[in-house]
Parts: structure tokens; C-alpha cells; sequence
């Protein structure tokens, strides 16, 4: 048996690793050269800064990681604690992400054909977006629906208009999206009553409710209760689903609109992950075991235009879900994944030289898909005018397709991993959620700080920010208040006319003359009941719908009981 | 009518629309060029809008939608206003998402500026202090 060769002396000449106080000399001689050629060369800004107005170093080096960083504690392989890499051990080289456009205008015959229109494009997934009488739960009729019908959304007011709506469209073999928060549980039941009518069970359809609204009071603003019975609806729903819609992810926890309203990136992501601890809290103490609902648990973020810090923000959104949830100790390893689906920036789109939007919605998706989305949706260039035509819809959903098939980001996991640059912006952002937690808690938790506005101010005062930044000019928009141009380009729009309205009206008084009034009155009293107690609420809501009561009807009952929302007035 | 050395704005949110990014900026943006404004909040009548102006004395109603249904509610601010008696001494302006083929139709039936995305706040104040229907 031999010995081994025992291994060379160190030898001095050889190169090795420069250690970090070395680096730390380097970096120290290289800025203060930089400086010199600065007093001859001044830098082109004053500062340089993110969307979110983070300030970023002209260099980033090792040094910029602490020294406790280490690879396989913050970063990881991908499908492996804390999931920064990814979810998926396989991710983009496994299953492109869904591709997911959100649609819905008029009324329901018109969004199931621009369902159709996408599906037989190449769109894998469907996303309902609903008119703003349906999201706050009043009837087309409604007084407060003047001028809304068809406009924002379809117009669902009865089970009725969702049996149009997903009419062809097979819902064991599609997946679907649902753009519905106060009043989702009445959704849901809809989407359950049509996949039961075309023979499909509810443990075989697949999909997602918004159902997140604390960032209802936050940012969106299509609350209708409450929060604490709100939350209620919520958990109520999360239980049943659990149990009798096993596929269906039942909470969508949403950054998008907290980052359109005016936040920064940091602050889309805390309130987020904020808001998905407080749901899970909630979850917990009703009862439910950690891995009865948080596999189904998923998130929303918006894609802006700084490329690398929605990467970090995506990457630190993993790290830190996974983080937290592992202090509830659950034993299924996806309690702990942090799924998502994107938006790119609606608020990043300008209403001047609109064909300039298809470009910055291709730079967002791309940092979507590097950053590990789950699915996607990409705006459409004339989003800042309109809801998008049908031509412009379609180069959305192509520039999907050639990052997916021709850009070449999808060969390898998160490439950009080990970036110093990307590694300390993903720090940066799991410091600034850590802090913004502290800051919650100290406000006495979620609820207690929208009672109080904290996020609505928050998210006021980035807003305000960002807008005089732009008027100062210390950020460019282009088109906007740099390389504008005289005539204004004119494109196509998409118009709604009232007809929309009146035929909905016309169906909406036919539904309630052929269904079984007094059936349709005893459901809704039981609900009212059911409201006072602790009863689930979903499987009442389910019979009602099933029976046509109307989104209004229900809502309203739910509303005598829990009372209404009065939204803030700061500014 | 006001005999407040300061303008008075009432910032409205008609209808069912939430969007309150581009009202509150404004609405900022109004306070900080020096005038007192009042900020309805979300989910308001046009009866609801008309009577807080009245109550509130305002100079100015600015109107903000992006929802598709500002024809329908403005219309009916509009006619309020009239009935009223409130047009001549108001100026009433707007912003949102209103396509350009309504901007023809909203200035008929009155409203005066109207601002889209990219409009720069400063040019809101400026057109309020060149427009309101009262001197100072």
C-alpha cells in the first residue's frame, strides 16, 4: 500500500485567494484613484439611485457581503432551504413559467372570447379580471355602478354571467386566476357551482383567489368589511377549501398593488410578507395544523423597471418566507415556498409614446422570469390610456414567448447568483422587511397600523417622492420630462359602451324572475345568521350562489352584519 | 363664495374607483403651492361630491378617474353643479385616465383642465391659480 503524496509546502509565490482585508486595501486604493479622476471627470449624476430611490455604490466586491455570509445559509441550491435559487429544483429547465394574462371587459361573452383569442394564442393559464361593481360587491344596478359596467372588468352579478363566461372553456383542463378580494368567497363559489355543472368536481379544478385584503386597505381599496371580518371570510374560506378544493390556492398575497399605489420595492415586500405572516397567524390560531394551508399560500409581486433590484427583491422574497415559516416547525417541506406570480408595472407605463411601453415591459418580465416567477403577466402598450386591444395584448403575451424561447435566460437557475451587486441588494432587502416588521409589531401588528394609516402614509409619502423626483428632474422618464416630443402619438383604444350596462341589467332582472325567490331568501338569512356566530361561512355562501343570488344580495347581508370599511382621508 | 386669501380645493374620488395614488400626490402637491385642500376620500356619489363643495366652500373641484366611468359620473357632477347654482363661481378640473376623444366632450359640459398621467403638478397649481373664478 502506498502513502498518499503528502501534500506540497505552501509555497509563497503561489497566488493565492486575496483575503478579505486585502480586497478590503484594493477596494480602498481604487476608490480613492476613482475620486482623483472624478475632480477631473466629474460622475454624470450626483447620485445614482434605484426606481425605489436606493442609493447604489459605483462598485460592488466581496467585501460587500458581511463576513458571516455564507452560500449554503443565504443563498443555497435551488429546491433547497432557504430557496433564494428557486422553489423548484428544476425551475424554467423543468416547465416554463404559466403564461398568465389578466382579462375581462364588458360582459361576459366579451371576456370569454378574449379567453379563447388568448388561450388559442399560446396563453397557459387563465386570470379574471372582474368590473369594480362585482369587486365591491354591488349589483350592476346598484346606484354607486353608474358609469362602471364592463369597464375595469367583466361584469359578474349571478352565477349566470360566470356560466357565460367560462362557457367552452374546460375547467379540469385550465387553471384559473381571480382578481377578487372582499367578496371572493362568493367567486369561488361561482367558479365551483360552473366546474360542477360541466361535470367537474371541486377537488379537480386548479387556480387562485386574490383573497388577500389587508393590502385592500393598504393600496387597492376594494375593501367592503371590516378587517376582522374580513379575515374571518378569509380563514373561513381557507378551511374549506382545504379540505374540499385541495388544488386551489386559496390566498394570492399581493405586492402589486401596494408598488402601484407609489411604494418603493423594499416596502411592496414587506408589507407583503408582513401581510402573508398575519394570514398564517390568523390560520394558526383558528385551529388549522401550519401544512393544512400554507402549501397553498401564494404571492403577487409587481415587476418594475430597475432590473436588478426587482431580482434581489424576488430572491430575498424566498429567503425570507422560508425563514419565517420555518419558526412554525412544519414538516411539509412546501409550507416553506414562497410561489409567485408577477405583474409587470402598470405605473412604470406612459401615456406618451405608448409603443415605448411593449420595451419596458419587456425589461420588467425579464427580471421576473430571472428572478423565478411562477407565472406572468405582461402589460400591454396602451395600458396607460385603456384596458389593452387585442393587437396590443398580443405583443404582451409574444414578449413572453421570446424571452421564454429566444433569450436564452431560461438555460440555467438564477444566473445571477454570487453577483456581488445582486447578493447585497437581496441583503439589503431582507434588512429593510426586518426592520419594517419591528415597526409593525411596535404599532401593535398589521390591523392596528392601517387603523392607524401607517402604510397608507408610507406608501403616500414614496409616491409623492417619486413624482417630484421626476418633476425636479432627478430621474428621467422618457417621453415624459426627457426626449418628449410635440404631437401626440394616437393608438387604437379599446372603447366600453353602455349597452354593456343595459344588458346586464336586462339579465340580472330575468336571473331573479325565474329562480326560486323564497329559496334564494331563506339561503341568504342563514348566512346573516351564520355571520353573527362562528359558522363557516363558505358552504352557506355556496348554496346561495348555486341558488343565483346575486354578489349584491349576499354582500349586503354580510354587510347589515359586519358593517363597512371607511377608508382614510390622509394624503 | 370664499373670502379665504387661500385657494380652496375640494380632491374628489366619484364612483367606485380606487385608485388614490395621482389624487393624493396632487392633492399634496396642491397644499405645498399654498392652498387648502380637502380630500374627499374613496367611493363618493356625485351628490355626495356636490354637497361636500358646498359645505366646504371650495373654489375648485378636482375630479380624479381611472375607471373608464368618468363621462357618466361627470356628467352628472356637472348637472348637479348647475342645479346648484354653483357653476359660475367653481372651476372644476379632472385627472386620470380619460382618453382624448372625451376631452372634447368633458370641456363642453364645463370642466376645464384636464390632466393625464405624466401631467406635472406644478402645471395643476398654475392652471388653478390662472383659472379660478374669483380674484384673490
Amino acid at each position: 500500500m502506498t502513502t498518499s503524496p503528502k501534500r506540497p509546502n505552501k509555497d509563497p509565490n503561489t497566488e493565492t485567494p486575496p483575503d478579505r482585508a486585502e480586497i478590503l486595501q484594493k477596494r480602498k486604493n481604487w476608490e480613492e484613484e476613482y475620486e482623483q479622476l472624478m475632480k477631473k471627470k466629474p460622475e454624470r449624476l450626483s447620485s445614482f439611485i434605484t426606481t425605489s430611490s436606493m442609493p447604489i455604490n459605483r462598485l460592488y466586491d466581496p467585501t460587500d457581503l458581511p463576513q458571516d455570509w455564507s452560500y449554503l445559509k443565504d443563498v443555497g441550491y435551488p429546491g433547497e432551504f432557504p430557496y433564494t435559487r428557486g422553489v423548484q429544483q428544476t425551475m424554467y429547465r423543468g416547465r416554463l413559467w404559466t403564461m398568465r394574462q389578466f382579462a375581462g371587459f364588458g360582459g361576459a361573452e366579451e371576456t370569454n372570447q378574449r379567453f379563447k383569442f388568448l388561450l388559442a394564442n399560446g396563453m397557459t393559464g387563465l386570470s379574471v379580471a372582474f368590473h369594480l361593481p362585482t369587486l365591491y360587491g354591488r349589483e350592476s344596478t346598484h346606484p354607486m355602478s353608474l358609469g362602471e359596467v364592463g369597464k375595469l372588468g367583466v361584469a359578474i352579478d349571478t352565477l349566470r354571467d360566470m356560466e357565460i363566461l367560462f362557457d367552452g372553456i374546460p375547467l379540469d383542463k385550465v387553471t384559473t386566476s381571480m382578481t377578487i378580494n372582499a367578496p371572493a368567497a362568493i367567486l369561488l363559489s361561482m367558479y365551483i357551482a360552473v366546474a360542477e355543472k360541466q361535470g367537474v368536481s371541486p377537488d379537480q379544478i386548479g387556480g387562485t383567489i386574490q383573497n388577500d385584503i389587508l393590502k385592500e386597505y393598504m393600496a387597492q381599496k376594494s375593501y367592503i368589511f371590516p378587517p376582522k371580518s374580513s379575515m374571518r371570510l378569509i380563514v373561513d374560506t381557507i378551511k374549506y377549501c382545504s379540505k374540499f378544493v385541495p388544488r386551489w390556492n386559496t390566498i394570492s398575497i399581493s405586492g402589486y398593488h401596494i408598488r402601484e399605489a407609489g411604494s418603493t420595492a423594499a416596502q411592496e415586500l414587506a408589507f407583503t410578507l408582513i401581510n402573508g405572516l398575519e394570514y398564517v397567524k390568523w390560520a394558526v390560531k383558528s385551529g388549522m395544523e401550519i401544512d393544512e394551508f400554507a402549501p397553498r399560500l401564494s404571492f403577487f409581486f409587481n415587476s418594475h423597471n430597475d432590473f436588478f433590484e426587482e431580482i434581489a427583491k424576488f430572491r430575498a422574497a424566498r429567503r425570507i418566507w422560508a425563514r419565517w415559516m420555518r419558526k412554525f416547525s412544519p414538516k411539509n417541506e412546501r409550507s416553506l415556498w414562497l410561489r409567485f406570480h408577477t405583474q409587470t408595472a402598470g405605473c412604470s407605463l406612459t401615456a406618451q409614446q405608448p409603443y415605448n411601453n411593449v420595451v419596458r415591459t419587456t425589461v420588467q418580465s425579464m427580471a421576473a422570469v430571472i428572478g423565478g416567477t411562477q407565472s406572468l403577466h405582461t402589460n400591454s402598450l396602451d395600458e396607460a390610456l385603456a384596458l389593452p386591444s387585442e393587437d396590443a395584448v398580443e405583443i404582451a403575451l409574444r414578449t413572453q414567448q421570446i424571452i421564454a424561447h429566444e433569450s436564452g435566460l431560461t438555460n440555467t437557475i438564477d444566473p445571477f447568483a454570487g453577483s456581488y451587486f445582486v447578493e447585497s441588494l437581496t441583503n439589503l432587502m431582507e434588512k429593510e422587511v426586518e426592520d419594517y416588521l419591528q415597526k409593525v409589531d411596535q404599532l401593535g401588528g398589521v390591523i392596528p397600523a392601517i387603523e392607524k394609516g401607517f402604510f397608507q402614509q408610507e406608501i403616500a409619502n414614496a409616491a409623492y417622492q417619486y413624482q417630484k423626483e421626476i418633476e425636479k428632474n432627478e430621474r428621467t422618464i422618457v417621453s415624459v420630462n426627457d426626449f418628449t416630443k410635440d404631437e401626440d402619438i394616437k393608438i387604437p383604444i379599446l372603447q366600453i359602451g353602455d349597452e354593456i350596462a343595459e344588458r346586464q341589467k336586462k339579465r340580472l332582472e330575468q336571473v331573479k324572475q325565474e329562480r326560486n325567490t323564497e329559496k334564494v331568501t331563506n339561503a341568504l338569512l342563514k348566512i346573516q345568521e351564520a355571520a353573527k356566530g362562528n359558522e363557516n361561512l363558505f358552504p352557506l355562501i355556496l348554496d346561495a350562489v348555486k341558488l343565483y343570488a346575486s354578489i349584491g344580495e349576499i354582500c349586503d347581508v354580510l354587510r347589515e352584519v359586519f358593517g363597512e370599511w371607511k377608508g382614510d382621508l390622509l394624503f | 363664495m370664499s373670502t379665504s386669501q387661500k385657494i380652496r380645493v375640494l380632491l374628489a374620488k366619484p364612483g367606485l374607483d380606487g385608485h388614490d395614488r395621482g389624487v393624493k400626490v396632487v392633492a399634496r402637491a396642491l397644499r405645498d403651492a399654498g392652498m387648502e385642500v380637502i380630500y374627499t376620500g374613496l367611493h363618493k356619489s356625485p351628490e355626495a361630491i356636490i354637497e361636500a363643495a358646498l359645505q366646504e366652500d371650495v373654489d375648485v373641484i378636482g375630479l380624479s378617474s381611472l375607471s373608464g366611468s368618468h363621462m357618466a359620473l361627470f356628467t352628472r357632477i356637472m348637472e348637479l353643479l348647475a342645479e346648484k347654482e354653483m357653476a359660475e363661481d367653481t372651476l372644476v378640473v379632472a385627472g386620470g385616465i380619460i382618453p382624448d376623444d372625451d376631452v372634447p366632450k368633458l370641456e363642453k359640459i364645463g370642466i376645464k383642465g384636464i390632466f393625464g398621467p405624466g401631467a406635472e403638478t406644478d402645471t395643476i397649481a398654475n392652471f388653478i391659480r390662472a383659472n379660478i373664478k374669483r380674484t384673490l
